[in-house]
């Protein structure tokens, strides 16, 4: 590519595809355009959506507070593309650079952004999910249907998953006086991302609120009456809770399915890429015209031990756009890596939640400001002796401070004194987080083929 | 250079142009004289700080006020009320300041400001109505001091007939937080100690009559409030009420003055806003980056030595953050001494950051955005008499004294 003016060549006259086109498809697509691409640019995209902001699906929305069509991503400069909405790609061929799409259509492609993002997970049993009432909150759709529900008044909602997306909708049905139960099959809400200490606290905070909220129990069946309409959920302790709305909250699934068989190194935790976003295919070799952005991609960060991580945090998505544009229209000696520090942020129950690095990599936790009794705080997470992650409850304002401290491996626990630090100074303690139970749903890789150059590896998505 | 940079600033002479002697401060982002406060003036810095636990606001952790020219004011303020959340850490200060936002801000009052949007626009519109003689106008005195002045009363519920009172109390106060090498400091004391005094009875008289008969405003609320943190205290109260009064004296004021005068200074940019009045959200911000009204935080204090770019700023020193350098720095803002509206990220220092950034940020913004849009709008080729107008001796609440202007008409 150096210096024979074929980056020149792309520039004017390239085809770039992106392919998701939501909040990392769009900015990266913005990104191009800005960097000076004048040639084709094509934005496929499932949903018939134009792209549209996630965060108010399940708080403004679901309030009744805002229209689902009303969360329009904001569009920062035209961008003279050719739009694919509402048809699904269905598989890529890398050899040919061509992207297949469901309607038959093939399109091909100098350089490639992949940025499908995740797919709500939802209730495995296919009957039960398929009953009137039973709903996942991840698309404006979803949120629609889920907020006109929500308007007719049901007697009670029942939240299966008490994650962030779980215990917002939760929120949101309080704030809108309707009854409430949360089922999590850990020991408190938010127990995953925020470790057990932090959990009591969002626990405290759910039932202060009136949420009926049962942890430790598993959701053994959905039951519908005669109408196909859900009437009841079966708890593993044996209980019974009569609801006329499940909002299956179980996490994210991410879209990378149609990848299936096209070499690239896709599979159920995403689809790994460098530090560049460019997507690794199977055999652990960076392609040089596929990108990666967004909830999609996993790549590694130097800051967490080269770690592949996968965030689906809203400023990711926009940070990794922005550098997966400038890298694809880059000589490789110019190109940017991707190394944001994970910043997330929840609005419940009246609290203001927001963490900065990788909390659940953490095994202590210091309550260094502010105090858990009054649920205004902020905790900070050490790992091997050093600050590794920080999340506040209405302290927002401290986390830039707590981001540099995890920026500049600053030793854990902090031993100055701080304003706000309750007197007599709190110690660390274990953030129990759960035990990484659940096996790892990574893909498997086998070995054929004896010689460098017939050695074969066969990649098996797990699921 | 003969003066050392703590004097340039102080210094009247550079009032106008204070920019060159923050570019010279930068070379040295963390500067410190003998016996002096830790100057920082360069945006990464600055920024860091503000969100720096170990930073306190409170001026009982200075270990010694004898070499800090500012110091001085700190200590009457509470010799008469309590410090107010201006002057506090947390958690006493976050009680507070979450009391005082309950009746002006979200969650609890999301539309206090919004609500305020016509009554703004018909005192802006009164005003400028009200200029007499277009040959000759002093925005100052005509304009852009009386109306925050009547938006503070109105929304604090301050009598505005009363304004000939608090004005010279408000001046006093204002003019205490400054060091004029001319004035004598013991007698500027007293001054500031009798002027405080003398507000806050005036201000417990006026507290005492909502307690008594509630009105649609934010003394009654702040008086009768029984929110989830219980009630303020009445010297809290005071306090509280004093601060609002007075920043939203003092501020806007030369907001809304640096803004026409930058306008004036870039006619293309006030003929675009005559032209496209949501132009003004933009200038707004890029002012507040450009020439903001506080231009230094001359109140902190580290609670334990912090290391940063290289020196270790001791326990108890005296640190001084000057925003308005920080928003001038090249290693932030491309081209930080050009105006520029399109400018894109302007996450300027304007109204600080963290715990402490301004509280009436809000009303600020949408004040000015009136303000300069009308003015922009109705005054006929506007153009300036003096170039620069006379300044305040104020360096850390900088603005014109004066800004003679004329213009040949005023449009309905």
């Amino acid at each position: 590519m150096n210096g024979d003016g074929a980056l020149d060549r792309l520039r004017r006259e390239g085809r770039i595809v992106v392919v998701g086109a939501s909040l990392a498809g769009l900015r990266a697509a913005e990104t191009l355009r800005e960097k000076g691409f004048t040639g084709s640019l094509t934005m496929i995209g499932d949903e018939p959506h134009e792209p549209y902001d996630r965060p108010p699906l399940s708080k403004q929305v679901l309030l009744g507070a805002a229209t689902a069509d009303g969360t329009a991503l904001p569009r920062r400069r035209a961008l003279d593309a050719t739009w694919r909405l509402g048809v699904r790609a269905t598989g890529l061929d890398m050899a040919a650079r061509r992207v297949r799409l469901a309607d038959g259509d093939e399109v091909p492609y100098d350089r490639l952004l992949i940025a499908t993002g995740v797919r709500a997970r939802p209730w495995p049993r296919e009957e039960e999910a398929g009953l009137d009432g039973v709903f996942v909150l991840r698309t404006l759709d979803d949120a629609a249907a889920l907020g006109r529900r929500l308007a007719e008044g049901p007697r009670r909602v029942f939240v299966i998953g008490a994650g962030f997306t779980g215990s917002e909708i939760a929120s949101a049905c309080r704030e809108r006086g309707l009854a409430v139960t949360v089922a999590e099959r850990g020991a408190a809400p938010l127990v995953g991302a925020l470790g057990g200490v932090v959990g009591a606290v969002a626990a405290e905070l759910q039932r202060e609120h009136g949420v009926d909220l049962r942890c430790g129990v598993m959701v053994t069946a959905l039951e519908g009456d005669a109408s196909g309409r859900v009437r009841a959920a079966h708890l593993s302790d044996g209980s019974t809770v009569e609801t006329d709305v499940v909002v299956v909250s179980l996490g994210a699934t991410r879209n990378t399915e149609w990848l299936a068989g096209s070499g690239l190194g896709a599979g159920p935790r995403g689809i790994a890429c460098d530090a560049g976003c460019r997507a690794f295919d199977i055999r652990g070799i960076v392609t040089d015209d596929i990108y990666v952005a967004g909830d999609v991609a996993r790549s590694p960060h130097p800051l967490f031990g080269y770690q592949f991580l996968s965030l689906e945090h809203w400023g990711n998505a926009v940070c990794q756009a922005e550098i997966a544009a400038h890298n694809m229209l880059s000589e490789s000696a110019d190109r940017l890596p991707h190394m944001w520090v994970p910043a997330f942020w929840s609005a419940q129950f009246g609290v203001n939640i927001k963490s900065v690095g990788v909390p659940s990599m953490g095994t202590e936790i210091l309550v260094s400001q502010g105090s858990l009794m009054d649920r205004r705080f902020v905790g900070v997470y050490g790992y091997q002796g050093r600050v590794i992650g920080a999340v506040a409850f209405d302290h927002a304002r401290w986390l830039p401070f707590y981001q540099e401290l995890i920026e500049t491996t600053a030793p854990f626990p902090p031993a100055f004194p701080m304003v706000g630090r309750s007197p007599g100074g709190q110690r660390p303690v274990d953030a129990d987080f759960p035990d990484p139970s659940v096996p790892t749903h990574g893909p498997t890789v086998t070995l054929s083929g004896y010689s460098p150059a017939d050695r074969r590896m066969t990649f098996t998505p797990a699921h | 250079m003969t003066q050392s940079p703590l004097h340039q600033i102080l210094d009247h002479a550079n009032r106008p142009d204070p920019y060159p002697i923050y570019a010279e401060l930068r070379k040295t982002p963390v500067h410190h004289e003998a016996d002096g406060p830790y100057v920082i003036s360069t945006y990464h810095e600055i920024r860091s700080l503000l969100h720096d636990p170990r930073l306190s606001s409170d001026v009982r952790h200075l270990a010694s006020a004898a070499h800090d020219p500012l110091a001085e004011s700190g200590q009457e303020e509470q010799t008469v009320l309590p410090p107010s959340f201006l002057r506090l850490d947390p958690p006493e200060h976050d009680r507070l300041r979450r009391m005082a936002n309950r009746p002006f801000g979200p969650p609890h009052s999301p539309h206090t400001v919004d609500g305020m949007r016509q009554e703004l626009h018909d005192i802006v519109s009164g005003l400028i109505d009200g200029i007499g003689d277009t040959g000759r106008i002093d925005l100052v005195d005509q304009f852009s001091y009386p109306f925050p002045v009547t938006v503070i009363c109105r929304l604090l519920g301050v009598p505005r007939e009363d304004e000939a009172r608090f004005h010279g109390w408000a001046d006093t106060i204002a003019a205490s937080l400054d060091p004029d090498p001319d004035a004598d400091p013991a007698e500027r004391g007293k001054g500031a100690h009798d002027a405080r005094m003398q507000l806050g009875m005036y201000l417990a008289g006026l507290i005492e009559e909502r307690r008594k008969q509630p009105r649609d405003d934010m003394l009654s609320a702040l008086a009768t409030a029984e929110g989830p943190d219980g009630a303020m205290t009445t010297m809290e109260l005071l306090s509280t009420a004093a601060l609002l009064l007075i920043a939203g004296h003092e501020t806007t004021v030369n907001l809304v003055t640096n803004g026409m005068l930058t306008l004036l200074r870039n006619p293309d940019v006030l003929r675009r806003l005559r032209a496209e009045p949501r132009l003004a959200v933009p200038v707004v911000e890029e002012l507040l980056r450009f020439e903001p009204p506080v231009q230094l935080l001359p109140q902190r204090t580290p609670l334990t030595g912090i290391r940063i770019h290289g020196v270790t700023i001791p326990k108890g020193a005296s640190v001084w953050l000057v925003l308005a350098s920080g928003n001038r720095d090249p290693k932030r803002f491309q081209n930080p001494d050009r105006f520029d509206p399109d400018r894109r990220d302007v996450q300027h220092l304007g109204f600080g950051s963290g715990i402490h950034s301004c509280f009436g940020a809000p009303l600020a913004r949408l004040e000015a955005q009136l303000a300069l849009s009308e003015l922009a709008r109705r005054l006929e080729n506007p153009r300036l008499l003096e170039d620069p107008p006379p300044y305040r001796q104020n360096a850390v609440l900088r603005g014109p004294r004066h800004l003679p202007i004329a213009c040949d008409g005023i449009r309905p």
